[in-house]
């Protein structure tokens, strides 16, 4: 024990060491940049140093990976198209005029002006949260019973249960979802099996119809409803419910006054989980759907393959951004206001 | 202290010397990106062994795709296909290298007749080699046809642009085409219209014949249809010639009872070139263009049309094809039907947006 209580600390002292190797160079550069001197005195130093090493990373990753390719989005959405590489023009140029040089800025709205005026995006982006609502509602139908179960499970069973919500991942979603077409076509394993038992005559036309995206998103995103109403549900503690059985409640009742209460947050962390990414989803209703799905996310695929129009395919995805931006907010308002409360 | 000096000065010109002298050879590789279900795997086997450039090849299944890759720019290709007026417009845009003559010795195997073909396009082809060529037509399967509709027009566009004809198809399996500019072109033609009408009214024509066809129509796809009508899971489709005979010999492999024909429409149909061409950006242009001289050699493309039942542009080839393809009038049509087969030139951005916008409202059943 005390062998390893102390091969710990060297450990520990190793690390230190090494980190102070790191951050010593930063730290003397950053004394050496004035504003941030003056940053330092105000601020408590050691404080500042863990928080900035600990806020830096995530920082410099929105803003290489989210921040830099939504300014360039944007860009292209103000530019027109044309017969170049790439296929728009210049928004900014650099324009020499008697010796002395002007930017200048070419803003084109027309882009987004044909989105209004055209209602074939309207009803795209409208039909891709109609398909998203609906989707989520499966998900979370089909999901709280899987994930109440798995939270009632013995104890050394829900690992295992975890374990297959989180197997199908290891397999590419492409694959998965091509595998659905091989159970829901006309000659496939659903319609083989339902005329085996003799249920239907003829075959069932469900692959290329709305109802085969509802299935290939439901059966994609389960585990993203499934896992977070099982965080919840685990935590729940059923004396609760024995409580309400003794005191005369039946178990419907405490159901909805007990249990789902309890795990709103679940409900709502995984109804985000799904909701957000389905609504831009574009490879299941291509592969599942039928030519008729129409939704947000092939109708950009169209304007930036079939139109070569990258500037109405970027005011698309700006539009598209900005609708998903009010649940995403209302989602990171929750989760914070959720770590309030459990401080 | 001198001796010291010129000997790392020597060492240093060697390094320089060496380095340059590798960095002038390219790596032995050449990334070709081709459509799929278009080559012969052992032509490009054996390209390898022979000139030892590992070729890294990369299939797509329609132009836009390519295009809009291309008009990215660094796509790291070394030898792309586009077709004919996706070509024409990509030179416009810049995207290619011209061709060194000089690096294609095979240069004058190919037909005379053809190169003037494609010079509607490239000018003076200089941008340019073609490939293969081929027809959009329509195939069936004979038996389930035969079933529906005895006496079904199966050498007419009737088939799957004559509401009365297709509705007879539709719980078989009905595909038409998901190429925007080639569905306008076709049905415009079937209209009696000029095909390669510029005229957006002109192109307005099409939304009432797609329209009333629509409910009848399963999927709209380009490469799909080789595996669908080859499996049986649809009775009737358009597609590439090419592409519609390897699924007729793919269920023949299949023994699964399932006879396919394809049939050049009377009325005329659109005449496809795809042509081998060099990004300007291209990594490894010498391989490229090795690449391309030995795909113009007689015997190995006449190789690769043996294997997808695609006519080729090259005139010595012709004698080496398989005589039950060159035979083919599907493959190599006779002379009356190659009159009726018209080219086009690419729309304009204006005209594209028209094109596409009615194309994605038809298709989407509106």
């Amino acid at each position: 024990m005390t062998f390893g209580a102390a091969t710990r600390e060297a450990t520990r002292a190793r690390w230190a060491a090494r980190a102070s190797l790191i951050l010593k160079p930063l730290q003397s550069a950053l004394d050496a940049f004035p504003p941030s001197r003056w940053l330092m005195r105000r601020l408590d130093r050691r404080a500042l140093k863990g928080r900035l090493l600990a806020i830096a990373p995530p920082y410099a990753w929105l803003l290489i990976f989210f921040l830099a390719p939504f300014a360039i989005v944007l860009k292209i959405s103000f530019a027109e198209p044309d017969v170049a590489m790439p296929p728009y023009t210049e928004v900014f140029a650099l324009i020499e005029d008697a010796g002395s040089f002007f930017l200048s800025i070419k803003l084109n709205f027309s882009n987004y002006l044909l989105l209004i005026e055209d209602d074939l995006y309207l009803r795209a982006y409208l039909n891709s949260l109609k398909i998203a609502a609906i989707s989520t509602a499966l998900a979370l139908m089909v999901g709280f019973p899987i994930a109440y179960a798995m939270a009632r499970a013995p104890r050394r069973w829900r690992g295992a249960l975890v374990m297959m919500m989180i197997l199908p991942f290891w397999t590419s979603f492409l694959i998965r979802v091509y595998a659905w077409i091989g159970i829901l076509k006309n000659e496939g394993l659903l319609n083989g099996f339902l005329q085996w038992l003799g249920v239907i005559g003829e075959p069932l036309t469900i692959l290329n119809t709305d109802f085969a995206v509802y299935i290939g998103i439901v059966y994609s995103y389960l585990p993203f409803m499934v896992l977070p109403l099982y965080a919840a549900l685990e935590r729940m503690d059923e004396s609760l419910l024995e409580a309400a059985s003794d005191l005369g409640c039946r178990p419907v009742k405490a159901f909805w006054v007990i249990t789902v209460p309890l795990a709103a947050p679940g409900i709502i962390a995984g109804s985000f989980l799904v909701f957000i990414p389905v609504v831009g989803e574009v490879v299941i209703p291509d592969l599942l759907g039928g030519s008729d799905t129409l939704m947000i996310g092939r109708l950009l695929w169209a304007e930036f393959f079939s139109n070569h129009d990258w500037p109405v395919a970027s005011a698309v995805a700006m539009i598209l951004l900005l609708i998903l931006v009010i649940p995403i907010v209302l989602f990171q308002r929750h989760q914070a206001a959720r770590q309030e409360a459990a401080r | 202290m001198r001796k010291y000096v010129l000997g790392v000065g020597a060492a240093l010109c060697a390094l320089v010397v060496g380095a340059s002298a590798l960095l002038a050879a390219e790596d032995k590789v050449v990334h070709v990106y081709n459509w799929s279900d278009y080559i012969d795997d052992t032509i490009l086997k054996e390209f390898e062994a022979e000139t030892g450039i590992k070729v890294v090849y990369d299939t797509f299944d329609s132009n836009d795709t390519l295009e809009t890759k291309l008009l990215t720019g660094n796509t790291g290709y070394d030898v792309v296909v586009p077709s004919g007026s996706f070509l024409a417009r990509q030179i416009t845009a810049g995207v290619f290298r011209e061709l060194d003559r000089a690096k294609l010795t095979n240069y004058g195997n190919m037909d005379p007749a053809i190169m003037a073909r494609v010079a509607i396009w490239d000018e003076g082809n200089k941008h340019a080699v073609p490939y293969m060529w081929g027809t959009t037509g329509i195939a069936y399967n004979v038996k389930k046809i035969k079933e529906r509709m005895p006496d079904a027009p199966v050498d007419s566009f009737r088939m799957v642009f004559d509401p009365e004809v297709i509705a007879k198809f539709k719980d078989c399996g009905v595909y038409l085409m998901d190429e925007v500019d080639d569905m306008h072109q076709i049905v415009l033609n079937y209209l009696g219209e000029d095909g390669n009408s510029q005229n957006a009214e002109t192109l307005k024509k099409v939304v009432p014949v797609l329209k009333a066809v629509r409910p009848f129509v399963t999927k709209f796809h380009n490469s799909a249809q080789i595996e669908a009508l080859a499996n049986g899971d649809i009775c009737l489709t358009m597609g590439w010639s090419g592409d519609m005979l390897q699924a007729k010999n793919r269920a023949i492999e299949a023994k699964n009872g399932v006879d396919i024909a394809f049939s050049i429409p009377r009325e005329g149909t659109l005449m496809f070139f795809d042509m081998l061409a060099i990004p300007a950006d291209a990594p490894h242009p010498d391989n490229a263009h090795a690449f391309i001289d030995y795909l113009m050699r007689p015997e190995v493309i006449a190789k690769a049309s043996n294997y997808i039942f695609y006519a080729n542009g090259n005139a010595a080839a012709t004698k080496l094809v398989d005589p039950a393809i060159v035979n083919d009038p599907s493959v190599y049509p006779p002379p009356d039907v190659m009159k009726k087969l018209f080219v086009v030139t690419p729309y304009d951005a204006k005209l594209q947006r028209v094109a596409t916008r009615q194309f994605s409202s038809i298709r989407g059943g509106e």
